[in-house]
């Protein structure tokens, strides 16, 4: 008998033996190596020490007073030749798509409209224009510093006094010649010396001035750009973090004649997904450019999702992870006073839930994203389109198709809100809202919208009511540690799983037919009855047999 | 009646029918949890255990037919319609009234009429449809290379798969079941233990069954 055992569990240990080799996935081998696509992207910034061919402190013609920014570009100009023409035909500059169409123009100096601030009504509504890397908006030049000084006042790292450098110059302008503030204005121009001296390629602070900034506040639009990525820790940012591999923006965000890499509304950031082993003049931009197309360990099923599923949806597990981020702003409530006085209300995460300015509002914090087919391709609305006001009005949606090879299932934030539209000609509207004009001055529509209509160049038929829209955001930022990323079961369960209104695609665990179930269980249910039946019979016949 | 013992299953048979078993329960247990009915293992624990006992089944297999070819037993599931009819009216009238089973188990025939029937269709179209439905379902992100991405939808390989796991739930209730229908409840589980079956005494070989297979 022992030996019949023995035998049995021989041959078993055969057979599992054999699936072993067959099914790598049990291989212990390929479990204490590293990832393939964690070895590639360590070969790409093995040499990334960067290094620079001058040392601003030493050029002589930094050395002078200055009036006004425009001053300050003028020198660095005088060496940097080309740098402002290459400038001024980015989008960083110009604020339209350069891919856009004639009519309407793509873009925010154009006609393209958001669920924020809507429009910055070809760029007349000055507040918008805090943003723009110019002097004063546009109209005295480049602002160089912005981007590329590294101690520029305001910054996070500066200590200089001033909120900006354009309150630093008109303080100087209003003291300048006054013998008694001698000392301040010799401070002031000292902290010009320090800001054009450090000078650099973008830090995450310069780029983030605007851009965890947009929509009029830190983390309002994007979800997965907030101040908390100035210096972000290991698990918000790997890339990123001081920790991790302190990445700039522009180790991926790759940089040709001021042109950088990224999307550009309808215009893909990258229109093949190459690895730089495929193509070393690639923009970095994508993860497959430094990780590949198959990054994780041999024989995991993983790599057969990186086909159809972006890095981003299951390496950013959540967006707004330490700052709350707008999820919902609704235009239609904007305008009460109380006491003929605008007011505000505070709600969840301290930000504000109401404002006579802006309406109502909502705020989130570690958001699970919604995720959509995208081939890298966003649609935005123009204050030129018509709208069907009897639906949720998609301002801006992604382009992307389950048939179409390029398109990967990827994870957005979808921001809601409700903004004004024209009821006769079905279209949204651009009200104006800072300035002495701007609703945030008057709180009255009626003029806002008829004013914002005029500066943007577009007919206002004069009746508004209120359409619900949204707005999406790619998210792409936040790379949580590769064991923060979502395990298998988040799309793969019935109900609730992330994926749950993703269509077109059949998901293991997600889905089933409800009749073949319903068939199935009866099937079992009637075996079960009938044994059960059968045994009865045979029990009560064997008992009457014997009485 | 006097009883003799037989020598009905050999260790290779009563190890692969153990070890089917056994590949066959944790197979449902752990492929209902990929169709999402529970969670025991986790979706992707799930799935490696899956796969991992599919692929060791179907090297069973391959033993299994390599050893029903060698020791020529593939003619134990030749079909019958002989006596079959007689066999499915005791199962249904017969046993009640106490009567004997129309079949006695030989060497020669392990099987009544009613199981080679069963089994000839298990071995023959239900597996063989399970093992391909689950090996393309298990390379699916080969079809694209293999060209088949324009002939074969997941959704319809999955349902197919997952249709026939219930059959087999169904097949393994009445499959246990019947094993209590021997000349003493126990008798027939016995047997695939130790390999002996008991059968009365000068038991005639079956008709089908009369040409003897070789090599045995």
């Amino acid at each position: 008998m022992q030996s019949k055992t023995k035998h049995f569990i021989d041959l078993s240990v055969l057979f599992m033996l054999c699936a072993l080799v067959v099914t790598p996935v049990g291989s212990n081998a390929a479990q204490e190596e590293q990832a393939p696509g964690r070895k590639l992207a360590h070969q790409v910034i093995k040499d990334r020490e960067l290094w620079d061919t001058t040392d601003h402190s030493k050029h002589k013609v930094l050395r002078q007073n200055f009036k006004s920014g425009s001053e300050i570009t003028r020198v660095c100009l005088s060496c940097h030749t080309e740098a402002e023409e290459q400038f001024k035909k980015t989008i960083h500059w110009t604020w339209t798509d350069p891919n856009s169409a004639e009519d309407p123009i793509t873009g925010k100096a154009g006609h393209s409209v958001n669920n924020f601030c809507i429009s910055t009504n070809k760029m007349k509504d000055q507040m918008c224009l805090d943003c723009h890397p110019g002097w004063r908006g546009k109209s005295e030049g480049v602002n160089c510093l912005v981007c590329h000084s590294q101690k520029l006042p305001g910054l996070f790292n500066s200590k200089a006094e001033f909120d900006d450098i354009n309150e630093a110059f008109a303080t100087y302008k209003a003291f300048a010649g006054d013998p008694d503030a001698k000392e301040m204005t010799a401070d002031i121009q000292k902290t010009f010396y320090e800001a054009i001296t450090a000078i650099g390629r973008p830090t995450r602070e310069n780029c983030g001035s605007c851009h965890f900034y947009g929509g009029g506040g830190d983390g309002v639009k994007h979800g997965d750009l907030d101040s908390s990525m100035i210096n972000p820790g290991k698990g918000l940012d790997v890339h990123m973090s001081r920790e991790g591999q302190n990445f700039r923006c522009t180790r991926c965000h790759t940089t040709r004649v001021h042109h950088v890499a990224g999307r550009v509304y309808a215009t893909p950031a990258s229109l093949h997904r190459k690895s730089l082993t495929q193509d070393d003049l690639t923009p970095k931009i994508m993860c497959v450019s430094c990780h590949g197309a198959k990054p994780h360990k041999i024989g995991r099923k993983i790599n057969d999702h990186t086909d159809r599923v972006a890095c981003q949806s299951c390496h950013i597990p959540s967006f707004a992870r330490e700052k709350p981020t707008k999820m919902w702003w609704d235009w239609s409530l904007a305008g009460k006073l109380k006491d003929g006085k605008p007011y505000q209300e505070e709600g969840k995460f301290g930000k504000h839930s109401y404002m006579s300015k802006k309406g109502e509002m909502r705020w989130e914090k570690n958001v699970k994203p919604e995720y959509f087919w995208f081939n890298g391709s966003i649609v935005t609305l123009t204050a030129k389109d018509k709208i069907d006001p009897s639906k949720i009005v998609a301002v801006s949606r992604p382009v992307g198709d389950k048939d179409d090879e390029n398109s990967l299932i990827f994870p957005f934030k979808v921001h809601h809100g409700k903004q004004p539209y024209d009821t006769i000609n079905n279209r949204l509207l651009t009200p104006l809202v800072s300035g002495p004009e701007g609703f945030w001055t008057t709180f009255d529509w009626e003029s806002a919208l008829l004013t914002g209509a005029e500066a943007t160049e577009l007919p206002y038929s004069g009746k508004f009511d209120f359409v619900e829209t949204t707005y999406t955001f790619p998210i792409t930022h936040m790379v949580a540690p590769a064991e923060s990323a979502l395990t298998c079961f988040e799309c793969h369960m019935r109900g609730k799983g992330r994926l749950a209104q993703l269509a077109g695609v059949y998901i293991p665990g997600r889905d089933y037919n409800k009749w073949i179930e319903i068939g199935g269980l009866l099937l079992i249910i009637g075996s079960l009855a009938g044994v059960f039946l059968h045994a009865a019979g045979r029990i009560l016949s064997a008992k009457n047999r014997r009485g | 009646m006097k009883m003799v013992k037989i020598y009905l299953f050999t260790r290779f048979e009563r190890i692969w029918h153990w070890v089917q078993m056994l590949l066959i329960f944790m197979l449902i247990i752990t492929g209902f949890e990929v169709h999402g009915f529970y969670t025991l293992f986790g979706f992707e624990s799930a799935v490696k255990l899956h796969n991992f006992l599919g692929i060791t089944w179907c090297i069973l297999v391959v033993f299994i037919i390599f050893w029903m070819l060698i020791t020529a037993e593939w003619k134990q599931y030749i079909p019958t319609t002989q006596k079959l009819f007689e066999v499915a009216k005791y199962y249904l009238f017969g046993i009640f009234q106490g009567k004997e089973h129309p079949i006695h188990q030989t060497r020669e025939s392990k099987h009544n009429p009613l199981q080679r029937l069963i089994y000839l269709g298990l071995i023959s179209s239900v597996l063989p449809v399970q093992i391909v439905t689950g090996l393309l379902y298990w390379t699916y992100n080969d079809w694209q290379g293999w060209g088949l991405t324009g002939f074969l939808d997941l959704q319809i390989v999955a349902t197919i798969h997952f249709i026939i796991a219930v059959y087999l739930i169904h097949f393994i209730i009445i499959h246990v079941y019947m094993t209590t229908t021997g000349h003493t409840p126990t008798a027939h589980i016995k047997a695939m233990f130790s390999g002996y079956e008991e059968i009365p005494e000068d038991t005639p070989v079956a008709v089908w069954a009369i040409k003897k297979p070789k090599n045995v």
